[in-house]
Formats: structure tokens, sequence, C-alpha cells
């Protein structure tokens, strides 16, 4: 399984990525520059978190209109595998890959803690190695991770079953509608997510229950 | 030579300036000559407080400050000692006091940014930070919209940055109504071998200007810091920075990248008086002239004149001495990544301090006198008064209610309202986030270390000899409590104004006791901040010398923590029973009275007890450690158990036993059948270790004889006081 993490400026998250990605999958990702226009031949791109651009305009506004995220767009819509984790689903769903937005924490204050996942789709290149309706516990940690989109947009979402990951156990720590944590698109090849799968996979950790995501990618 | 005296230089002038009639005199000595307004500028700029240590230099010299781990102490960017493996870690706590009270948000957030500079300036990635944070009371009007800005600010910066924020300390009293403190710490990991320092080598070599532009934000603001404020300190905000963590971790790892491919002679960031500090300390370290040409400085805005430029505190800027041949590929380097890159001088062999713009030579100075030889002072000081030792402190009416006050009162409550706005996860390391004993963080492979910050103000206030050797002695217990080997400190002296003999007093006796207690526990000082003027209409805040110490642990499997493991485990109180309640948490909260002497802090037994309880935590004895410090056994107890979710079974207990603060004391628990292998070995070892309970399965705090507390009791006490308070709900 091949895998590259592109690197914007601000993006602070990509070396806890790749660690995940190569302790899981053993192979090391590539690392792609945000000034590059194609990306090498992989399996997957994965949108790293961190605060790319400092977050100053609007949270992976300026990122989404980067050169290597045009090479994505055009390749996500050809079916190549894009996974956006924190700032990334920030970036991708600016870049048009997955619908909606998400905007400031209810309570307009950064949170990082440990929060309840509920698996509502594992027919998923992140998920295929949990059982649908499966909690885990993942770190959260962002200031704008509340999930917001049209009514119309949401019943499709819901109606297709795009919910990739819901908070469970009233544990939604940003206000998020329908307790929505990650999505996925129309084909199930672009998925993005606010927490961090990649800070709970080894036991020092305190609990390796995201390591199954990673081992999903290996069978997908 | 002609120098454009355009300002006449006047009494009120110097006095804006914040320098004596005297140090001008001197400095018009100095250069035989009337200063022009920029030379005056870069005068105050260098001979203000806090960037000369004039009051403080004497006494810090006489402290410890080497050891078989230091590489670095004192005089650097920031304090490096070695853990071996070739690695080396980078560490120093800053305060940004002054700036955070009159714009809270700002004033931490570039606290934060100016210590990860000094840590990455010497070519370290920072893998932790942690922060000391002292509030006025909490019904004081300022004090909420402090506590909301400052930690905002905090997260604000580190979380972009990038950087674990893995513990720290927040109290309350009214001694800081009008000066709160923010000290800032960070830590990073470098290479032994490849450290990287401020002292210039080499003449007629590039000086290079790097990162954000220049503005005119921040003009004074070392100044400003080396002043006691009055009732308009919000007339000064303008001395505030403004901070761009974005622009930081861009230059962050331009750095390391600029570092690791060889270019670099010597680097120094631009922290407090900016432009005009780096250079100097740059020249005057490498026994080197500078000469800086102002119409080569990136600039924010048009006009700046030098004066401003040479007194700009605008962050997110590096001062470098490059190697010539290497000029090319360092600017590509940042250009890369999006920053300025500018050449603006050179060294040269003079010890001129030189500066040009517009084709005038605006100041010209001796780089030496204005740098480490600037004027040094030994100020008049007078003992400080000491407290009785108090006797027959009264028991309390109803136990359980005390405990309960206790455990949700503002200053022992569950800090988690304010480190869950921080990102204590990023780098995937982080083995201990905040709430334990100490923030863990791993290396590599099973090694880590762990950080803490610690000092008890109120002891302090009441002895400062005692106060400060507890201070040492806490940071050293909680470094120890988690299984660390304690290496070395940072310390951040936060002191009233130091023109007062009876501030002086507490200064230098809180020298004398962090010096007693560093030499006893060889545990050296290897870099720090002294923050004076903390004064507010001749209010002086309590004297708070911050420690901020690193531990090592060589395997992380052995690690402890303070949440009970298992029920019928054996709780045990190593160091003697509590007695004293002078200045204790049970004093004030429950009988509203702060006296008497801080406990007394035996240095021998100190060492004694934690060399005891590290080797049973290397050797797998112990399933849970805590120390023991504000609120006594019962308050480490309730913490254990509250993190746990057991309960614990207390024996008969007076209330001197329970709240009693005497120092160097743990409380451990190990599995039932090793209770008493265990007291046979600290009877070997002279260390005096008592059962006094037994973890249980039902989650209650039961005390023999005395009341039933259930965990979800305390909990809501202990979980609910900081919340309520920020939401304005109390």
């Amino acid at each position: 399984m091949k895998s590259a993490v592109v690197v914007f400026p601000g993006i602070n998250r990509e070396r806890d990525m790749m660690l995940a990605l190569e302790s899981v999958t053993g192979t090391r990702p590539v690392s792609v520059w945000h000034t590059e226009t194609e990306l090498p031949k992989v399996d997957l791109v994965v949108v790293p978190g961190g605060f790319s651009y400092g977050d100053y305009l609007r949270c992976g506004a300026i990122a989404a209109r980067s050169p290597i995220m045009q090479d994505i767009r055009a390749k996500a819509l050809k079916g190549l595998k894009v996974l956006g984790v924190c700032n990334g689903f920030q970036i991708i769903t600016e870049a048009g890959l997955l619908p909606g937005v998400l905007v400031r924490n209810k309570d307009l204050r950064f949170v990082c803690r440990r929060v309840k996942l509920k698996v509502e789709n594992n027919r998923t290149f992140f998920t295929n190695r949990l059982a649908k309706g499966a909690v885990v516990s993942c770190p959260v940690a962002h200031g704008e991770g509340n999930y917001i989109c049209d009514p119309d947009t949401l019943k499709r979402l819901e109606g297709d079953n795009r919910v990739v990951f819901r908070y469970a156990e009233n544990t939604n720590p940003n206000g998020a509608l329908n307790d929505i944590a990650g999505i996925m698109n129309e084909a199930g090849t672009v998925i993005g997510m606010m927490p961090h799968p990649e800070n709970m996979i080894e036991p020092l950790h305190g609990k390796t229950d995201c390591r199954p995501l990673f081992e999903s990618l290996l069978a997908a | 030579m002609t120098l454009p005296h355009d300002t006449k230089i006047t009494p009120d002038l110097v006095k804006q300036h914040g320098l004596k009639p005297d140090e001008y005199e001197r400095f018009v000595k100095l250069l035989g000559r009337e200063p022009t307004l920029t030379e005056l500028g870069i005068c105050s700029a260098m001979w203000n407080e806090h960037c000369s240590y004039k009051s403080s230099k004497k006494w810090l010299k006489t402290m410890p400050t080497t050891g078989r781990h230091v590489i670095q102490g004192p005089g650097e960017n920031a304090g490096v000692i070695d853990i071996g493996d070739g690695d080396a870690i980078v560490f120093k706590m800053e305060s940004h006091n002054h700036p955070s009270f009159i714009e809270p948000y700002q004033g931490a957030a570039t606290g934060v940014g100016g210590i990860l500079r000094d840590v990455f300036t010497m070519g370290a990635r920072p893998i932790a930070a942690m922060n000391a944070l002292r509030f006025g009371e909490p019904s004081h009007p300022k004090t909420r919209h402090l506590v909301s800005g400052v930690v905002h600010g905090i997260g604000g910066y580190g979380n972009s940055f990038g950087v674990p924020t893995i513990g720290g300390e927040v109290n309350f009293h009214p001694r800081y109504n009008g000066n709160i403190l923010v000290n800032a710490m960070a830590v990073g990991l470098a290479r032994a071998d490849s450290i990287f320092y401020s002292k210039a080598k080499g003449v007629g070599l590039p000086v290079v200007y790097l990162g954000a532009k220049t503005g005119r934000d921040g003009i004074h603001g070392a100044t400003m810091a080396s002043a006691e404020f009055d009732d308009h300190a919000e007339e000064k905000r303008p001395t505030v920075q403004v901070g761009d963590p974005f622009t930081e971790k861009c230059l962050l790892e331009a750095c390391l990248e600029l570092m690791a491919s060889g270019a670099v002679i010597a680097i120094q960031d631009m922290g407090a008086a900016g432009l005009t500090s780096s250079a100097v300390e740059m020249g005057a370290k490498g026994d080197l002239g500078i000469e800086l040409d102002l119409d080569r400085v990136p600039c924010r805005e048009a006009g700046m004149t030098a004066y401003e430029m040479m007194l700009s505190e605008s962050q997110e800027r590096m001062l470098m001495v490059l190697d010539p041949s290497r000029e090319k590929e360092a600017e590509a380097i940042f250009r890369k990544w999006g920053l300025d890159f500018a050449i603006v001088g050179k060294t040269t062999g003079t010890l001129r301090f030189v500066i040009k713009h517009r084709g005038q030579v605006m100041a010209d100075l001796p780089i030496k006198q204005m740098g480490d030889e600037a004027p040094e002072y030994d100020r008049p000081w007078v003992p400080p008064k000491t407290q009785p030792v108090l006797k027959d402190v009264p028991a309390p009416n109803d136990l359980k209610a005390a405990i309960l006050k206790i455990v949700g009162s503002p200053d022992m409550c569950s800090r988690r309202w304010v480190w869950e706005q921080y990102d204590s996860l990023i780098g995937s390391n982080t083995a201990q986030i905040p709430g334990g004993d100490a923030g863990v963080v791993r290396i590599r492979g099973k090694k880590a270390i762990a950080v803490s910050t610690d000092v008890t103000p109120r002891y302090v206030e009441a002895d400062p000899l005692e106060g400060a050797k507890q201070a040492v002695a806490e940071c050293w217990r909680n470094l120890t409590a988690v299984g660390a080997d304690p290496i070395a400190i940072t310390d951040n002296l936060n002191f009233g104004n130091p023109e007062r003999p009876e501030i002086m007093g507490q200064f230098v006796h809180a020298i004398k006791g962090l010096s007693e207690a560093c030499n006893a526990l060889a545990f050296p000082i290897v870099s720090g901040n002294v923050s004076l003027y903390n004064e507010t209409n001749g209010q002086a805040i309590l004297p708070t010398p911050a420690i901020g110490g690193i531990g090592l642990i060589a395997d992380l499997d052995t690690m402890a923590t303070i949440a009970f493991k298992n029920a019928d485990d054996a709780i045990l109180l190593v160091g003697c029973h509590g007695s004293h309640l002078g200045q204790s948490i049970y004093l004030r909260e429950v009988l509203g009275k702060e006296e008497g002497a801080p406990p007394p802090v035996d240095l021998g037994v100190e060492k004694k007890n934690g060399d005891f309880v590290r080797k049973l935590i290397r050797t797998g004895q112990l399933t849970a450690v805590h120390d023991v410090s504000d609120g006594g056994l019962a308050l480490a107890v309730i913490e254990m158990a509250m993190a746990s979710g057991l309960g614990a079974a207390l024996s008969a207990l007076t209330h001197e036993q329970l709240f009693g603060e005497d120092q160097a004391r743990y409380v451990v628990t190990t599995r039932p059948n090793n209770a008493a292998v265990l007291l046979a070995e600290a009877g070997k070892a002279g260390v005096a270790v008592a059962q006094v309970g037994t973890v249980t399965s039902e989650a209650t705090l039961k005390i023999s004889g005395g009341p039933s507390i259930t965990v979800a009791e305390l909990r809501a006490a202990h979980d609910g006081w900081f919340p309520a308070y920020m939401a304005g709900e109390l």
C-alpha cells in the first residue's frame, strides 16, 4: 500500500500521520510539498492535520487552492483514495471533494480530549476491519470541527450511508450536526474526519483503538 | 564623525526611557558626547532590568549551574543537558507577565512564541511546552477575562505551532490582582554534537535577517517590563507584540533545515529589544563589532525610523551570521518557506555597534559595554521576617464538608477546563497528559523525559528561603513520582520592585534556598529568567520563583502514574505522618487564615525518600504513585481515587495527618502480598513508611471513624468549579 502525505506550510501533524501509516502498513509514505503539481503514483493520499496558512482566512481555504490540490482533485474524481484528517478534512471540503463545511466549535474553544467514535459505515477503505456500530476511543484536537451542511445534503449523507463516523455516548465535542465526525463522497473514495486516529495506535497512547482503521488500508 | 542630533535629549526624555540620571550620566561618559535619540533608545533597551539583569546578576552568579549532564548552562538562549545516546534536551522558562496583564491573548501567545524560539534557535525541535500561571483572586473583576485570554493565547500559539502542551500550574491569589504571572517553558530535542550558539565568529561575515518583517509593534516592550504598573497600565497596550504562530512554524522548519546544511555560524533570536539585543549579544559574546544597514531591513510599513526599527519587538525574527559561501543555499531555504531573508550587515573587528540608515550613521556605540558589561547593582536588602510555627490548629467541625470544600476550591479543583484547550497529543509521543505529577514525552523507543513546573508562592512569601527550597524539592519529587531521574532545572524568578530592600531580601533568600536545594539534590540550574517590578501601586506579587524541571525515564515500561490500579492494593505513605498545618490549604480554605511558617524542607530526607520511591518504581513494586503537596495526604489519596474510579478505605487519621503539608512524602500503592516486603525494605533503608489504607472496588472514600464520601461527590466538586466560574455562574 503506497501512500503520500501532503504538506502545506503550517501543517503540523504530518509526522504523526506518517508514523502511523508506516507503523501499520509497513511502507513509509512519500511526503509531497504543496507547490508540486503532480502526485507520485500512490494508492492513497492523506491530507493531515495542522493549521495550514495559520487558518488565517478560513480553515483550509488557502491550501485548497494550492497547486498540488488541483492534481489531487483531478485524480480523486477518477477514483484515487483520499483521506483528510482534521485540517485535512477542512481542506478537502474547501476543495469541493466533500460537501458541507466545518465551523467554530459550539463553545468557541479549542478542544483536545478523547471522544467515542461509532463506526456507522464499515464498508470503506478506512473502516473495513471494524464492525458496523463498533465504538472506538479517539482523540480530537481542533477549534473548528463543527460540521454543518444544508438540510438536503444532510438528508443525502444520511440516506446514502455516507456518515462514516459519529460521535457516540454524548461525546460530541464541537456541536456538529447529527454528531457527524466523518463523512465520505458518493463513490466512497474520499473520506474526511475531524478526530485524530493517528494519535491512538500504540500502547503509549493509552489505547490502540484506531489501529484497525489503518489496518483497513491494507485490505482496501 | 557627525551623528544626527536632531532631538535634544532632555532629562524628561531620559526618564521616559526608564534610565536613572546616574545611568544616563554613565552612558554619556562612555560615549564622550551626548547620544542621539537612536542611541538613547538602544541604551534603554540594553540596560533595562529585563535585558541586563542588573539587580539580579550578582546573586544569580552564586547558583549551582554545573553537573555531569550539563552541556550549556545559563547565558545562552536556553540551557542544554545531555540525556545519553547523543541526545540533548534544550529548555528554558521565561516570563511574559507585564504584556499578558495588558493584553492577555497576545501577551501569552508571544510568551509561548518567544520561548519556543529560544529553544529552536539552539538547533532543537520543540517536543513539549508547559506553563506556570498566577492570577488574582477569582472575585476580582479582571480575573475571568485574564484567565480566558491567557489560556486562549497559550493554546492559540502552541496548538498552531504544533508543540504538545503537557502540563502546568494555575493559581489564584489576591496578590496577583494587579500583576498576573505568565511563565512559559519550552523543551526541545537536539543532537548533542550539533547545538547552535549566539557567539559570532569571524570578521567581515554577513549578518543575515530572517523571518517576519519588522513593524511598529512592541516598541519599548522590554522597558515596560522593567517598571511597576500604576492605574494607567492599559495605556501601555501598544508595547505588546502581536504573535503569528504560522510564521513561527515556518521559521522553525526553515532554521532546522538551514542548520542541517552547515551554513550557520551563529544564531540569535530577536526577543526582548529585538534587533538591538540580538545584534549586541552576538557581537559582544564573540568580541566582534557589528555594523547594520537599516535600509536593508525588511519592514512591514514604509517610513520607519532607525529608532523604531532598533526597538521594535515584532515577533518571529532571527539574526544569523552565515558562512558567506552558503548564502545562496540559505536564501533558497528561506524563500521556500515564504520568509524574508536579507543581508543587513556584517561583523567587524572594531568592537563598535554601528547603525546606518539612509546614508547616515544613527548610532556608534561600544558593543561590550552595551552587552555583557552593562551596569550591575548590589542593591540593599534586609532579611525577610519569618513567621512562627503554628501549633494547635483546630480540627474541622465537619470533616466531609471540609474535604469537599478543599477539593472544589479554586486552587485545588480540576484544571481540565484549562488544559483541554491545549493540544497535548501532537507529536504522537505524549505518555502522560496534564493531570498527573509530571508530563511525559517519549524521545524514542522506551526512552522518555518527564517535565514539571512547581512553586508554592504562599510558602515563599512566609519564608523565602524554605519556600524556594520547597519549590525545587517539589519539582524533584514530581519527576521522581513518575519514575524519572531528575536531571536539571530552569527557573523563572518573579518578584516585586528590587529597589525596595524587603523585596531584594526576598530575592536574596530565595536564591539561597534554590541553591541549597539544587546542590543537595544534584539538580543544577541551566537556564532561567528574572522578572522584577511585578508591582502595582506599591503592592508586590507573592514572591514566585517558578521551577521547571526535566527528568529522564530510561524505560517507559516502568513509568508510574497517579491512578489507583487494583482493588485491595495497599495504600502506603512514604515519609512521616503529617503534622504541619502552617500555610496549608486546609488552614486557608477551611479556617480562612493564611499564616504561620511553611513546612520546613529537610533535603537529606527528601533525597532519601525520593531515591527509595524511584527504586520501588524501577523494580515494579508500585502500582500507583503520587507526591504529597497542597492539601496533604487526604488530597493525594482523593486525586488517586478520582483518576481511577476506585475508592479508598483509610485508617483513622487526625486532621493534621490528613491535611498536613509536611515535605518529602509520597502516597504509593502496592499489591497486597507485597506490602510486608516493601515495609521491610523501607526499614532497612531507614525510610519511614506506613500503611494508611486499602484501595476499594467501591468508589467511595472512607475514613475509619469518620465520613464516607463517594468518588462521584468528590468529582462533582472537583470538576465543577472551573467551568462554572468561567461561565460566570460563580
